[in-house]
């Protein structure tokens, strides 16, 4: 038969077409379906409309949730959209990625009572899009003000700030080391989060606000010099993320078959036939965020036959939601608690993964017995740094540096790491760079 | 299990559940059906005088409005009475009465406002060998431009003198259906029944426009670019009907006339309550009309399990059981004092009770740091808004006071019953001394 695949998950290796292309198909596909419209109507009238709405305080951006759902319970998403994109312009995506089961809906009245909260990230979703399937943008500039800031970073942070800045009448223009613009949004979430290029579709609407000149392929500190930026512009913000990946300090970590998962994700991002990307047989992921959780899944998904994340501590203290979890579970992901790795093993390339199990001692976590996990493919996933360090921290989410520089997102040592916290943080930015240059 | 047979002005049936006059019971196919689900009447959809029958428009006929799940709670209809030759209509009749003569077949009547046609109509009626006859002065639309319908039911000597000429010209039952679309229901009850009536029904349809088109700008349902008013029914109206069934069965001029309840009944506990307060049996269209005939099943088996509940062994028990309890306002108990209570067990902390309270009410309920709401004694009048805008049943309570305690509002203790005809405060009392 023409369509079977190449190869299966049990063909040996780091191979590519283990899956039929239907299989490639759905597994990338739209992981969670939108809402059409009758659905947002009932989803909608489930909301209370609570007084002083414990969603709303849970949400790093303080979106009216209460209001937006009532606009959309009465026939009005625009409007339901327009509530959320004033306070959080990239309400889109973060409609698809927000862990809202830790957040807006963790908090809704209705998961406490029964179990089952107002669907409002989804909600959120069908009022977004709604409105960017018109193509409009909903925001004008104010007159404009004759102060120029530079944005460093394209991703959530920076995006977040050089529109809000934008829209108070400041010319701004965005630098980005990558070739596209987006950040994690478009190189760091995974492919079923955001399927049919909608973190691309989204930079472009949000530039419709006008007054940003961006410009890829720049990197700070090697095509452009803070201390220049400062000197041609009123302000800067820097959004730069966290460029370096943590190691895992464990013999046989430089053997081949050993990767960084971000590297993988944004691979797979960018690769447009998903059949085409090779995936080992034996898949270990090392690691309990996020990043661990989209690595194994979509390890998952190209076709591995098994697929094992191993996390160092207990199901509690990782970072990834219950829901992502089970998500990872679901979708065939065995997932070890407890255990650190010991070694790489393996002659050239990976073979197996050496781990410990683990407790927690006084002095920290304590090694205990070990055992080996079959592996022709590692992902480490244990935390992301910044890869330089050209301001000066202090802890602060917000860092000023000679009164003219701010910034926001990952690089802010925010602790979150999420795109919603980045967004909030480079908007409450670009209000702060307004106040002070209109002082 | 109780017994649901009724025996409604001399008309029995196997239970109170009748199919009101309406596009449901215009045809024999439709009304054997309606018996074969087991319903335990029906007043077959009302006929009119002899001749070219009426026509319908051929565009939408029905406008609703809808909760959420586009679930009905209102339908509102510009149907006319049967377009359907008399003739056929009469036959079917007789045919569908030889088949089931335990169930109740009344006939549905509108002609025009002269001696001569009622009298011409009873005539042909005569051989059907229908129960009853009950005389359609109820609908809002089409036929009341013509003089008929809700045109004669407005006017409560019309009523009166229609009603004479049928009790004079037919030996059949006869009940008089009223339309809600008056000022005080009493009035045409009270007509009704000095006319000679053996019951009355209610409510009809009331006057309504649904909803506006705000692209076309046409009253919904549209036809061609325009609407007219239609007859509103379905869940929403039974509150406008409870009221108006229950004047007529406490006013001292029509108490003991029999009632047939009619108005928005969707379930057996509707039609429970329309018993309750007076109605021998009840009519239901809308739930038919929006589920189909099995909803009768529902209303039997809820209805009997009830009165089993309560030891009621007939419907006679349920029937009018409610009425002494329905009062005027100034007979009220003025010393009976509630408070209302939050179970905190109960309490999801969404904050509406106190949003209601603390913007449109007495700012008697206080929110803590932590979303905890409780209620200030001292500032409670427990007028019911919080209980009702509650979204956990039961989680917000009235609790009353013992006589003797201490209202820490007013700080006056809680005496014996006394109402506004006693108050100090009402004029008419110091007139009086």
């Amino acid at each position: 038969m023409s369509d079977s695949p190449q190869n299966t998950p049990l063909s040996a290796g780091i191979v590519a077409h283990r899956l039929s292309a239907e299989a490639y198909h759905a597994n990338f596909a739209d992981v969670q379906p939108p809402l059409d419209g009758h659905e947002a109507r009932v989803a909608a009238d489930r909301c209370y409309f609570c007084h002083d709405a414990p969603c709303m305080t849970a949400c790093p951006t303080s979106i009216d949730i209460p209001l937006f759902i009532r606009q959309i319970a009465t026939g009005t998403p625009d409007a339901a959209a327009k509530t959320i994109f004033s306070q959080n312009i990239l309400g889109g995506m973060c409609a698809r990625v927000c862990p809202t089961e830790q957040l807006c809906e963790e908090v809704c009245v209705r998961e406490v009572a029964e179990g089952k909260p107002v669907e409002i990230g989804r909600l959120q979703r069908f009022a977004t899009d709604t409105l960017m399937a018109k193509g409009v943008h909903p925001f004008t500039r104010a007159a404009a003000t004759g102060k120029k800031i530079a944005v460093v970073g394209a991703g959530p942070a920076g995006l977040a700030c050089a529109h809000r800045l934008a829209m108070k009448g400041h010319a701004v223009t965005i630098y980005e080391a990558r070739s596209k613009p987006g950040g994690l949004n478009e190189y760091g979430i995974a492919t079923y989060k955001t399927p049919e290029n909608f973190a691309m579709r989204e930079v472009e609407w949000l530039l419709k606000i006008g007054g940003i000149t961006l410009k890829t392929g720049v990197t700070l500190g090697k095509d452009v010099a803070l201390d220049s930026l400062q000197a041609d512009f009123d302000a800067v913000f820097l959004g730069i993320g966290l460029g370096g990946v943590n190691a895992l300090h464990a013999a046989g970590e430089d053997l081949e078959g050993v990767r960084n998962a971000v590297d993988f994700i944004a691979e797979l991002r960018q690769i447009a036939d998903k059949s085409a990307l090779a995936i080992g047989r034996d898949v270990v992921v090392i690691g309990g965020g996020m990043t661990a959780v989209d690595a194994a899944v979509q390890s998952k998904l190209l076709g591995a036959n098994t697929v094992t994340m191993v996390y160092r501590r207990g199901k509690d203290r990782m970072s990834a939601s219950a829901y992502e979890q089970d998500h990872a579970t679901g979708a065939g992901v065995r997932i070890i608690y407890g255990a650190a790795p010991v070694r790489v093993l393996g002659q050239g390339h990976v073979e197996a993964v050496e781990f410990a199990y683990t407790h927690e001692g006084p002095k920290g976590l304590e090694m205990g017995e070990s055992f080996t996990l079959k592996a022709d493919q590692v992902f480490k996933a244990i935390g992301q740094t910044l890869a330089a360090a050209p301001i000066a921290r202090d802890g602060a989410k917000l860092v000023t540096h000679s009164g003219r520089v701010w910034a926001g997102g990952d690089c802010a040592a925010g602790g979150e790491d999420l795109t919603v916290t980045a967004v909030a943080e480079g908007r409450d930015a670009a209000e702060a760079i307004h106040a002070s240059l209109m002082a | 299990m109780a017994n649901l047979t009724t025996t409604f002005i001399g008309i029995k049936s196997p239970n109170p559940f009748w199919l009101a006059s309406a596009p449901p019971t215009d045809k024999e196919y439709n009304v054997r059906r309606a018996f074969e689900a087991g319903w335990g009447g029906v007043v077959w959809k009302t006929l009119g005088s002899e001749g070219p029958p009426v026509v319908n428009v051929n565009g939408p006929r029905y406008g609703a409005i809808w909760g959420a799940d586009r679930r009905l709670l209102g339908l509102n209809n510009i149907e006319l009475i049967t377009d359907r030759p008399l003739e056929v209509n009469l036959r079917e009749i007789k045919s569908v009465k030889r088949d089931y003569k335990d169930r109740a077949l009344v006939i549905s009547l509108m002609v025009p406002c002269d001696e001569e046609s009622w009298k011409d109509i009873l005539h042909r009626i005569e051989d059907t060998e229908a129960d009853g006859v009950e005389l359609n002065f109820g609908c809002p639309h089409g036929m009341a431009e013509r003089g008929m319908g809700s045109a004669v039911g407005q006017v409560p000597e019309y009523i009166e003198m229609v009603t004479r000429w049928v009790k004079q010209h037919s030996r059949m039952p006869c009940i008089v259906k009223l339309t809600p679309n008056i000022s005080d229901i009493r009035k045409p009850a009270e007509a009704a029944k000095r006319g000679g009536a053996d019951a009355v029904s209610l409510i009809n349809t009331i006057n309504s426009i649904t909803s506006v088109n705000l692209d076309d700008f046409s009253p919904e349902p549209m036809i061609d670019g325009k609407g007219t008013h239609g007859g509103y029914c379905g869940p929403a109206v039974k509150p406008i009907a409870l009221n108006m069934v229950a004047e007529i069965a406490r006013s001292e001029a029509t108490r003991g006339l029999p009632i047939s309840g009619i108005g928005g009944i969707t379930t057996w506990r509707d039609a429970a309550e329309f018993m309750a307060l007076g109605a021998g049996n009840v009519q239901v269209c809308t739930a038919a009309m929006t589920y189909g005939f099995k909803v009768v099943q529902e209303m039997i088996s809820g209805l009997s399990d009830y009165m089993d509940d309560k030891g009621m062994r007939s419907t006679d028990q349920l029937i009018g059981r409610a009425v002494p309890n329905v009062t005027d306002w100034q007979f009220l108990n003025l010393n009976y004092v509630a408070k209302a209570h939050i179970n905190q067990d109960d309490c999801i902390k969404c904050g509406r009770c106190y949003a209601a309270c603390e913007d449109t009410s007495h700012q008697a309920i206080a929110m803590s740091a932590d979303r905890t709401f409780t209620v200030k004694d001292d500032e409670c009048v427990a007028c019911n808004l919080c209980v009702n805008v509650c979204p956990v049943q039961d989680c917000i309570t009235m609790v009353a006071l013992p006589k003797g305690e201490t209202d820490a509002r007013t700080g006056r203790k809680v005496g014996d019953y006394a109402n506004w005809t006693t108050h100090p405060n009402n004029p008419s009392v110091s007139v009086a001394e």
